[in-house]
This record gives C-alpha cells, sequence and structure tokens, in this order.
C-alpha cells in the first residue's frame, strides 16, 4: 500500500496515464513517424493493462501483432513516403470545419453510447486464469471454436483481397 | 526478500557481462576463424594470440570522432542504436543457463526469470528489434541506410513467420509448454529434441541466420550495393553498438537453438556420469558441469554461425525473399502437418 493505493491499482493509473498521453501526442505530433512511434507506446500500455489483467498470452500476442507487425508496415510505408513541407496538399477552411464536425459527430456517438455503459455488468468467464495460454487454448479450440474458424476465414478472405488489391495488372 | 533481490541482482549482471564479454570475444575469434579458413594468421599484435584485440577495438570505437547528420532527428538518432542494443539484451533473460544448485535448503535457478509464456517473450523481443534498425537507418537522412533499414526488417518479418511455425511444432513435440526451462529439462532423461524435430531445426537454424542479419543474408549491410547499409551515417561507439548487438544476437539465438533442439546443459548419461563421480542432485558442481556442456554448444554454434558466413557468398534479394516465402514457409508448415500426425500416433495428442 502506497498512499492508500495497491501497487496494482498505481500501476492501472500510471499506465492509463501515459496510455492516454501517448495517444494524444500521436494526434498532436506534427512529425507522421513520431506519430507512428507514440502508437507504439500506447500498444504498449495497452499490453500493460492487459498483464494486470492476468492476460500474458493476450499482451504478448498484443505486441508481437500490433508493434511487431502492423506499426513496422506503417513505418515503412510512412518513411518511403515524400513529407515535405510543400509536397503536402493544402487543407481549406471547408476541409477543417468538415473534419472538426464529423469528429465532434463521432465523440457524440460514443459518448452517448458510453451513457448507458453503468448499467453493464461484467460477466465474469470462468477464474481469473482464464488469461493464461492453456486455459484461453482450451476455451477457444473447445467452446467458441466455430466462431474462431469463422474469424479465421474473414482474415483469410481479407487478405486474399489485398494481394488481389496489390497485384500488378496482367497483360 | 532482501536476499532474493541481492541473488536476482547477481544473476542479472552475470548474465549481462557474460552476454558482452562473449560478444567482444566473438569478434576476436571471428576474425581467427576467417584468417583459418581463408589461411591467414590474423590478429596476432595486442596481447598472446591477438587477445587483447577486443579491448584495443572497443577503445578505439570510444576514442572516434562522433559525427551526428545535422539534416536528420537527433533523438531518434541516438535512439536506433540504443534500442537494437537493448532488445538484443533483453533475450538472454529466460535462457535456463544451467540446472538449479540448492545451497542451504534453498534452490537457486540459474535463470534471470521463468515466464510461462518465454517463447512468445522471445518472439516478441525479436519483432521490437526491428524498431532500432528502422529508427536508425531512417534517421540518418540517407538514401542507403533508409534502403537498408527497410531491406533489414522486412526480411527479420519475412523470416520470423517461418521460424514461429518451426517452433510451433517444436512446442507440440515438448507437450505444449512454451517455458525454456521446462523446454530444456525434458530433454534431461531422453533423446534432445533434434532427433524429433530435424527439419524443424534446419528451419530454425536458417532462419536464426537471416534474423541476425548475418551472411548470405547480410544485404542489410551489403556493401557492394548500399555502402554500408543501415548503419551507414554511424560512428563512433553508436555505430559499435549496432555490431555489438548483432554479436549478442548470435550468442543468444545460438543458445536458443542448443537449448530448443540439443538439450541446454543436459548431455548423454549425465545421470549415470553425475553417480559414478558421486554428485548429489542440487550440488553446485553439477551445475558447473551441466553450464560448461551448454556453454560448450553454444560455441558450436556460433563456430556454425561464422563457418556459414565465410563460407557462402551472399544472396541477391529477391533470392532472399523467395527462399522465405515460397520455400521455408511451406516447409515449416510440412513440418507442422508431419509432427502433428506422428504425435498423434505417439499419442501426444488428445482430441
Amino acid at each position: 500500500m502506497i498512499l492508500g493505493y495497491t501497487i496494482t491499482q498505481w500501476l492501472f493509473g500510471i499506465l492509463s496515464f501515459l496510455a492516454i498521453m501517448f495517444a494524444l501526442m500521436v494526434v498532436f505530433s506534427r512529425n507522421p513517424i513520431n506519430s507512428v512511434l507514440y502508437l507504439v507506446l500506447t500498444f504498449f500500455c495497452i499490453a500493460g493493462h492487459y498483464l494486470l489483467l492476468n492476460a500474458q498470452f493476450l499482451a504478448v500476442v498484443h505486441i508481437v501483432v500490433y508493434s511487431g507487425a502492423i506499426m513496422v508496415l506503417f513505418l515503412f510505408v510512412i518513411m518511403l513516403m515524400n513529407l515535405n513541407e510543400d509536397t503536402e496538399p493544402q487543407r481549406t477552411w471547408l476541409n477543417k470545419i468538415i473534419a472538426a464536425v464529423a469528429g465532434g459527430m463521432l465523440l457524440f456517438v460514443m459518448v452517448g453510447s458510453l451513457k448507458g455503459a453503468e448499467q453493464l455488468q461484467y460477466k465474469q468467464w470462468g477464474s481469473s486464469q482464464i488469461g493464461l495460454i492453456k486455459n484461453l487454448g482450451m476455451v477457444l479450440f473447445k467452446d467458441f471454436l466455430f466462431p474462431f474458424e469463422i474469424a479465421s476465414i474473414l482474415l483469410l478472405a481479407a487478405m486474399v483481397g489485398a494481394i488481389m488489391i496489390g497485384k500488378k495488372e496482367i497483360k | 526478500m532482501i536476499a532474493f533481490l541481492i541473488y536476482k541482482t547477481i544473476i542479472c549482471v552475470c548474465v549481462f557481462g557474460l552476454s558482452l564479454g562473449v560478444a567482444a570475444y566473438s569478434t576476436w575469434w571471428e576474425r581467427k576463424f576467417a584468417s583459418f579458413l581463408q589461411d591467414r594468421v590474423g590478429p596476432d599484435r595486442a596481447g598472446p594470440f591477438g587477445l587483447l584485440q577486443p579491448l584495443a577495438d572497443g577503445g578505439k570505437m570510444f576514442f572516434k570522432e562522433e559525427i551526428i547528420p545535422n539534416v536528420s532527428n537527433r533523438f531518434l538518432f541516438i535512439l536506433g542504436p540504443s534500442l537494437f542494443m537493448i532488445t538484443s539484451l533483453m533475450t538472454g533473460a529466460i535462457i535456463p543457463w544451467s540446472k538449479d544448485v540448492t545451497i542451504g535448503g534453498v534452490v537457486y535457478p540459474m535463470q534471470i526469470t521463468d515466464i510461462n509464456i518465454g517463447i512468445l517473450y522471445l518472439l516478441g523481443v525479436a519483432s521490437i528489434g526491428v524498431y532500432g534498425i528502422m529508427i536508425g537507418g531512417w534517421a540518418s537522412n540517407n538514401k542507403f541506410a533508409l534502403l537498408g533499414a527497410v531491406r533489414a526488417s522486412s526480411q527479420m518479418i519475412s523470416y520470423e513467420i517461418a521460424m514461429g511455425i518451426s517452433v510451433i511444432a517444436l512446442i507440440i513435440t515438448t507437450g505444449g509448454t512454451l517455458s525454456l526451462r521446462e523446454i530444456v529439462a525434458q530433454q534431461d532423461a531422453g533423446l534432445c529434441n533434434f532427433v524429433y524435430q530435424p527439419l524443424g531445426f534446419l528451419i530454425f537454424f536458417i532462419c536464426a541466420l537471416a534474423e541476425t542479419n548475418r551472411a548470405p543474408f547480410d544485404l542489410a549491410e551489403c556493401e557492394s550495393e548500399l555502402v554500408g547499409g543501415y548503419h551507414t551515417e554511424y560512428s563512433s561507439m553508436k555505430l559499435g553498438l549496432f555490431l555489438f548487438a548483432e554479436y549478442i544476437n548470435m550468442f543468444v539465438s545460438s543458445a536458443i537453438m542448443a537449448g530448443f533442439y540439443f538439450g541446454g546443459y543436459n548431455f548423454p548419461f549425465a545421470h549415470e556420469f553425475y553417480n559414478a563421480i558421486g554428485l548429489a542432485e542440487g550440488s553446485w558442481l553439477i551445475s558447473l558441469i551441466g553450464f560448461g556442456c551448454y556453454f560448450t554448444k553454444i560455441f558450436l554454434f556460433i563456430c556454425l554461425f561464422m563457418w556459414v558466413r565465410w563460407t557462402l557468398p551472399r544472396f541477391r534479394y529477391d533470392q532472399l525473399m523467395n527462399l522465405g516465402w515460397k520455400i521455408l514457409l511451406p516447409l515449416s508448415l510440412l513440418n507442422l502437418a508431419i509432427t502433428v500426425v506422428v504425435e498423434y500416433f505417439r499419442g501426444n495428442i488428445h482430441f
């Protein structure tokens, strides 16, 4: 107990603060490379939250997939683009107003959906050990096998689609 | 609690020192080995057999002029090599270096920490290692450096897939454990995993060569095309960190291969040997012998890495990608399928 809070609560508070701060930095930093790097840090904070929830597998997979694979591809694309100030398309006032209105409406919808959240009840599925890899595998491959396989087909379809788009035209 | 912290601190410092020491002497041994293969003498000026050469090299690196390109992002330029070095040192934390030692009824494991998702931790750290190269290459603000960085990271990402799948086959053979400690301990009495996973080991070894950016996969720093690759703009100890981290990676991946496939600190007829000379389980001498055995295996793997480097020419980049995606990936999937069938008939898989 430090200052009336347990260590877990302290960790939760620090991680949440960092996650929100880095997420804000993603939006506010001028340089896209810095944005990507802040996003990676945000992912690390979220992985820390998973660890606090005793979901080690999810935490590591989050790092491997999001930080290790997806964000590296983002970095690739951004590094190879020409990011000089003068090649940036000029944003008119109309664009800015439209963006602000659209973003504000999204915020409105999200706040509206959060309003009912206090009525939601946490459903404890299994024990607190559910995040450990053995239990998670059992649940995924026994109780939820069908949705799991459906999700994999969805991913496969997305992958095929991405390859089709990226392919050169066959003459 | 205090005793535990002191013990963990000691073992952390030992593993840290071991990684750095082995990496330093790997540079010396690499040059000696190359000179042996090419019928030369090699470094022999600094100390007996040139043994002080790594110290001289390190000192030289520290005293060189430090150049940071004017236009580059200074923070990211320094972050790149630091990150690469940190990630390469992080993997040593979960390797079980030897058997537990029991002193006064207290068991001291010869491992910094044993996490039950050890293998995933390894893959995670390996995937973070890419950032050091990418950030360094981009912050150099140099076309060659950027191309080298893109090459290095796309190569590392591509070979991680085949590596991951060959590791899945290994996990199936070892009964579903992801902890390195258990994987090594399981090879205590029986045969080592190489017997069950020969193809998996071959794939893992090739991927380890590619992951560490060693020849014949060192396209990231291919002199004839890219000057120095991602570290073209680096000088002084920051260049040293990049080069040094490569040797640490080599050491750690040798340790992982020896632990995964060749039994780590175990050796054939170990129990008979210990009984014959009258050593009880948990004695520090057993631990020492086990460590020596593990280290011999690691040394042989490091030699294999060097042998490959000084024998094979470099791949072309399209050949590298074809090998990774069109040969190693299907091969590792085939290995996985064969493993599942074999393990089913051995009775290790239940539905």
